[in-house]
């Protein structure tokens, strides 16, 4: 039997009719829900010129194998004009283990770049000036120690910490909800947030220490709206801690910064991006009494949909991700990453990472897309699609609320399994044939053309583990023993833990012994496992 | 009921997923198991972060035919010759070892020399896998 493909709803599963006009607006306020460009409640864009005054950061996430080499990619990629960084770490980095590490074997330098201690944080920044390149770093569950890694780095490069730009990811909510890099329990783990939030508004007023990321929440299979509801949603909890903390509301607002998937689904997505700003606004203003203009603008990065790239005929793919990122920047991103064609293989070829900047280039140079802020702005269907995305958010986001907020409802366990029940329901979508896939149940090929792809040095694991042989027999190992200790009496109190972080990065204790020093204290954490 | 459901091959199927190595991209696994669920198999889903030995320990309890494996890290190069090997070790031989995640194609010979029965790459359809794991169970006697 021939299945119609549901052409009539969004990829999120919202229904969309033949055409919008005037009367399904009955309920828009122009005023209130629009706005003008940099100005509240931001839907259209949080600066008045957008991208004339500031052009988005172009920020290709990459990091594998050793340091060193890791360390020549970037150099390649500012030389052919990308403008930040973007640090993608090992398995091992983001669990904090070292490379050395029984339990990080068959990963080291596999997903990312393989950092164990300061010595390899200055091999990967080797030549290039921090006080003057941005970097981002997705960082999480180690954050704090690899932050403190970079910020030693800068340091000895004589960069003054108040002029450092940057991010690091830092966002644990999202671990437990998708993408399941956690190790502390979610409480001490809230704790070590809030450290880095105080520490970067006294410290670091241009680095943002956080960046509240949809994109892996997306990922993992939830909707548009999910992906609003639980990164917002997170956005608010985080807020919630910092304020009982004791910090002035405008003192680390303005350095809250986010991350969302863009996919496919082109409206929606430009949708999603508005309604972010618009909630987020009215959230920190009305709610939490911001009054720092720049407490309320949501600044966001973007990457294009990893999930959306299809092992079959994967030039294709380059297709899907210039159409994603036109969505990206009509949605007014800060910064963008674009995937590479062969991401569903492997990490990119060198070819193939310069070919998805090249994407963002042709967008900013040759489309003219970047004239006119939100070009779409006033669009009968894209300001319903706005409008009912922000209904969503309020009536779920109260859901949550209900439940005692996030870490409540992620200890229960409640995004997860909304999450899962959303991708196993698009996965049957496209085995049903409801939904077509270009290559995957449409237009299909049966001949399979390979691609180069990028293979890793095997022998990264052995090289990072004789270079901590060498590093634990070269240091002080008593000034490593004291600053640990210190840790861990910090851990045990309440004090904030950057500073004796810095000290035992100073000490070159390595990642893994001072993740050791805090799951003694903090415990780890292990999720029930339901399916 | 059918005539069918009393032969042996109505018994059950009981799979293992399970997720080893430190990756915590579960959306697959999950995906899988719950597919394999629906297709009328007994699954049990071991959850995150699993050595070789919790992965072989746990289908010796749970007594499956086969165990699946989600890896895309790159980590298979390291983790399925270990989980042969304990099968092999534990006369586990009956039991069929399926891998699905992110395998280079240069690596699919070499999963198979291992034992693994099938590599199941991106984009494979979840019916293709369930037909695989019917028509591939090892004949077993009722008790």
């Amino acid at each position: 039997m021939q299945v119609r493909p549901d052409r009539s709803r969004t990829l999120s599963g919202t229904p969309v009719e033949k055409v919008y006009t005037r009367d399904r607006l009955s309920d828009f306020d122009p005023s209130a829900d629009l706005g003008d460009p940099g100005g509240f409640p931001f839907t259209r864009g949080i600066h008045a010129d957008m991208y004339r005054g500031k052009q988005w950061t172009m920020r290709q996430f990459s990091g594998f194998a050793a340091p060193e080499e890791t360390n020549r990619r970037y150099r390649y990629l500012l030389e052919h004009g990308q403008t930040g960084l973007s640090v993608a770490f090992d398995l091992p980095t983001l669990m904090g283990y070292d490379a050395d590490d029984p339990l990080a074997a068959g990963e080291v330098g596999k997903c990312g770049v393989a950092i164990s201690s300061l010595a390899d944080m200055e091999e990967l920044f080797r030549d290039i000036p921090l006080a003057e390149v941005t970097t981002s770093m997705t960082i999480t569950s180690s954050a704090a120690i690899l932050w403190a890694m970079y910020l030693v780095v800068a340091e000895k490069q004589g960069a003054d910490w108040a002029r450092l730009s940057g991010t690091i990811q830092n966002d644990i909510l999202k671990e437990y909800m998708a993408q399941k890099e956690y190790i502390y329990p979610p409480r001490p783990s809230m704790r070590l947030v809030v450290d880095t939030l105080e520490f970067g508004a006294g410290n670091t007023p241009k680095f943002n220490p956080i960046s509240i990321s949809g994109y892996h929440i997306r990922e993992a299979g939830a909707t548009a709206l999910q992906e609003l509801v639980f990164t917002l949603g997170a956005g608010v909890e985080y807020v919630k801690w910092a304020v009982e903390r004791g910090l002035q509301i405008d003192r680390f607002a303005p350095r809250l910064s986010f991350f969302f998937d863009v996919h496919s689904d082109f409206f929606e997505e430009i949708a999603k991006f508005r309604a972010a700003r618009k909630i987020w606004a009215r959230l920190m203003r009305d709610r939490f009494g911001a009054k720092n203009e720049r407490s309320w603008k949501l600044r966001f990065h973007a990457q294009t949909a990893g999930v959306s790239l299809t092992a079959q005929q994967p030039r294709v793919n380059l297709v899907r991700t210039a159409i994603q990122a036109l969505a990206a920047v009509l949605g007014g991103a800060q910064s963008l990453h674009t995937n590479s064609l062969d991401e569903a293989y492997a990490l990119p070829t060198e070819e193939a990472a310069l070919l998805a900047l090249r994407t963002q280039q042709v967008l900013a140079c040759e489309t003219g897309v970047i004239e006119a802020a939100d070009p779409f702005g006033g669009s009968y269907f894209l300001e319903r699609l706005t409008l009912d995305l922000e209904k969503g958010f309020f009536e779920q986001l109260e859901k949550i609320e209900a439940m005692g907020g996030m870490v409540t409802a992620v200890e229960n366990g409640y995004p997860q399994a909304e999450i899962a029940r959303s991708s196993y329901e698009f996965q049957k979508s496209i085995e049903e044939g409801r939904r077509r896939i270009v290559g995957v149940n449409a237009y299909v090929e049966e001949e399979h053309e390979p691609i180069p792809t990028l293979s890793i040095d095997h022998t990264v694991a052995e090289k990072q583990s004789a270079k901590l042989a060498k590093l634990r027999s070269e240091r002080d190992n008593a000034a490593v023993t004291r600053a640990l200790d210190n840790l861990g009496r910090a851990a045990e109190g309440d004090t904030n833990l950057m500073f004796p972080i810095l000290d035992a990065v100073r000490a070159y204790a390595t990642l893994g012994e001072m993740c050791d020093v805090l799951r003694g204290v903090f415990g780890v954490y292990s999720e029930q496992s339901a399916v | 009921m059918s005539a069918a459901s009393f032969s042996t091959s109505a018994t059950p199927i009981r799979v293992l997923v399970a997720k080893p190595g430190l990756d915590g991209h579960d959306r697959g696994a999950k995906v899988i198991a719950r597919a394999l669920r629906d297709a009328g198999m007994e699954v049990i889903y071991t959850g995150l972060r699993q050595t070789p030995e919790q992965v072989v320990n746990a289908a010796l309890q749970e007594d499956v035919e086969f165990i699946g494996l989600s890896i895309l890290s790159g980590a298979h190069t390291a983790i399925i010759p270990r989980v042969m090997k304990l099968l092999e070790e534990k006369e586990m031989d009956d039991v069929r070892v399926v891998l699905g995640g992110i395998i280079p194609d240069e690596d699919i010979d070499a999963m198979k020399r291992l034992g693994v029965a099938a590599v199941f790459q991106p984009g494979t359809p979840l019916e293709s896998i369930i037909t695989f794991i019917r028509e591939n169970r090892r004949d077993r006697e009722i008790s």
